[in-house]
């Protein structure tokens, strides 16, 4: 999902730009205030390690295989500010170090990956927890769903972005990035769940406490919550009502539609216009089963992995040491 | 190998790596922005930037192939998304400039990153003003990448010397214990970092 460079335009390259300046801000803002001091170098590390654990293939089916995005896991494990911060630092040293996001769409880049995504990912995760009631069972049932939903939202907010640049039409972005990521966000929820049960079978304290999410205050979760929705306002909703209807996107699919119908590139906030009828209605049913399979993939994966013994799931503090690790 | 991708500094005596970071960070920035700005299908500009950068690739004395190679490897990501916009009426032609315009700018960026150190990247974000709180995980991450990604292909080594059973449940599940087991170590070695950054007189 990162975006290259020529893919974003003047304005848009700025609004992003702007926003994920000010929620970095926040973030910063947040951490310096409510994270303690001994904790500051995790955020480096655990930027370096969400970038590691990147690279840990996951086979699917014929020879393909995924990979970890990180977003709901930094999120989990560090709370949803110093995620920010680490997310943030992996996109910035990818753009820099190994020119992978581009540099004009950095601002775009981390806006979808480093803030929308984990927030959006730990705001899910939040209210499912509160929701389930405490225990592991309840933390691992919101990971799981925490994880697909910040991914469809991220690839959302991204289509959108290439869509207000006029480079590729909302009625082609959508589908494609929200469709292929349904799917996406199953793996990454399962991943984000295996990861985060693993972690807490070893350290229990990293999972339990999550330091600094506490200690959010009204004040970062209501800046948090106005950029989001900014974001999804700018770059979601002018498309939201111009949904295709069902036959003009198989004609457009078909090639039927007479092309001079419309402008190439950047027809899709007006033209496109129309009561959404049977097209708004079979995206609202993708949309709604896509949910109903990630909530039912959360919950099995949260029954089965719960450890029959421990309900709360409040194990003895830091079993066993881990085998020695090189020196720093 | 991973060493060789990790860090793109290609060092090399050339007036091109004597430049100040700064100027050469300006430069590269320019370059994308203008890139980007231009309208699709100034052909002549897009000409010019690419010959600017093709000298200074020329003056900065690193192989051709190398700097073919990197960027060969970057395409696909360019691909994913501009053929995105193959599936729209017209799309031919923003294809074509969309691929075009991306080159140019991961151009830019593979030049910067292979004549300039990461520490003096981040020494330029530094005199910008980027908050310290973000320079510091930067540089933390750059010191600490290549030490998890080893890290990383050796646990996952082990592992799979270890097991044979090739089921895909057990492969995921082994995937997850590794990550997990690297996010432990990255806290603990986090907390000797502290302790470590405190005894050489850090302060918050």
């Amino acid at each position: 999902m990162h975006i290259p460079d020529g893919f974003v335009d003047g304005k848009t390259a700025v609004a992003t730009a702007a926003l994920a300046a000010v929620g970095l801000g926040v973030a910063l803002r947040s951490v310096r205030r409510a994270f303690p001091p001994r904790r500051v170098p995790l955020i480096g590390l655990a930027a370096a390690f969400v970038f590691a654990a990147q690279m840990l293939n996951f086979p699917v089916a014929g020879g393909t295989s995924g990979h970890l995005i990180g977003g709901v896991l930094a999120a989990v494990l560090l709370g949803p500010s110093a995620a920010v911060v680490a997310l943030s630092s992996v996109l910035i040293l990818q753009c820099l170090l190994f020119a992978d996001g581009g540099l004009t769409a950095l601002g775009a880049n981390v806006f979808t990956l480093a803030l929308v995504a984990p927030l959006v990912g730990y705001g899910v995760y939040a209210l499912g927890r509160r929701a389930a009631g405490g225990g592991l069972r309840a933390r691992l049932l919101a990971t799981g769903f925490a994880a697909w939903c910040s991914t469809v939202a991220a690839a959302v907010v991204c289509a959108g972005e290439l869509a207000a640049s006029g480079t590729v039409a909302w009625r082609v972005a959508l589908p494609a990035m929200a469709g292929v990521h349904m799917v996406v966000g199953l793996g990454e929820a399962a991943i984000t769940t295996l990861v985060v049960v693993a972690v807490a079978g070893v350290r229990p304290e990293l999972v339990e406490e999550a330091p600094g999410a506490r200690a959010a205050r009204y004040g970062s979760v209501a800046a948090y919550g106005l950029l989001v929705s900014l974001g999804l306002a700018l770059f979601v909703a002018p498309f939201a009502s111009g949904l295709p209807d069902g036959l003009e996107a198989l004609a457009g699919a078909l090639g039927l539609e007479s092309r001079a119908a419309r402008a190439p590139a950047l027809a899709a906030p007006l033209s496109g216009y129309s009561v959404p009828g049977a097209g708004g209605a079979s995206a609202a049913l993708a949309g709604a089963i896509g949910t109903v399979v990630a909530f039912g993939l959360a919950w099995v994966l949260a029954r089965l992995l719960t450890p029959r013994g421990a309900p709360a799931g409040r194990g003895a503090p830091h079993q066993g040491a881990p085998d020695a690790p090189a020196s720093p | 190998m991973h060493r060789h991708l990790l860090s793109p500094y290609q060092h090399r005596s050339s007036p091109v790596h004597a430049l100040p970071a700064g100027g050469k960070v300006a430069a590269a920035v320019a370059a994308v922005g203008a890139v980007v700005l231009l309208s699709r299908g100034a052909w002549a500009a897009y000409a010019g930037i690419g010959a600017a950068l093709a000298v200074a690739a020329a003056l900065s004395r690193i192989p051709p192939l190398l700097l073919l190679r990197k960027l060969v490897l970057l395409e696909p990501f360019v691909l994913g998304v501009a053929a995105l916009s193959l599936l729209q009426p017209g799309g031919a032609a923003v294809f074509a400039a969309m691929l075009v315009k991306s080159t140019l700018c991961l151009f830019a960026m593979v030049l910067l990153s292979s004549t300039t150190r990461f520490t003096d990247l981040l020494a330029v974000l530094w005199w910008l003003r980027v908050p310290t709180l973000l320079v510091t995980s930067l540089a933390l991450m750059y010191r600490y990448l290549s030490l998890l990604v080893d890290e990383t292909v050796r646990m996952h080594r082990a592992r799979r010397s270890r097991t044979f059973s090739g089921g895909r449940v057990f492969a995921w599940r082994a995937s997850a214990t590794v990550a997990a087991q690297l996010f432990v170590r990255s806290s603990e070695r986090a907390e000797r970092i502290y302790d470590a950054m405190c005894a050489r007189g850090w302060r918050t």
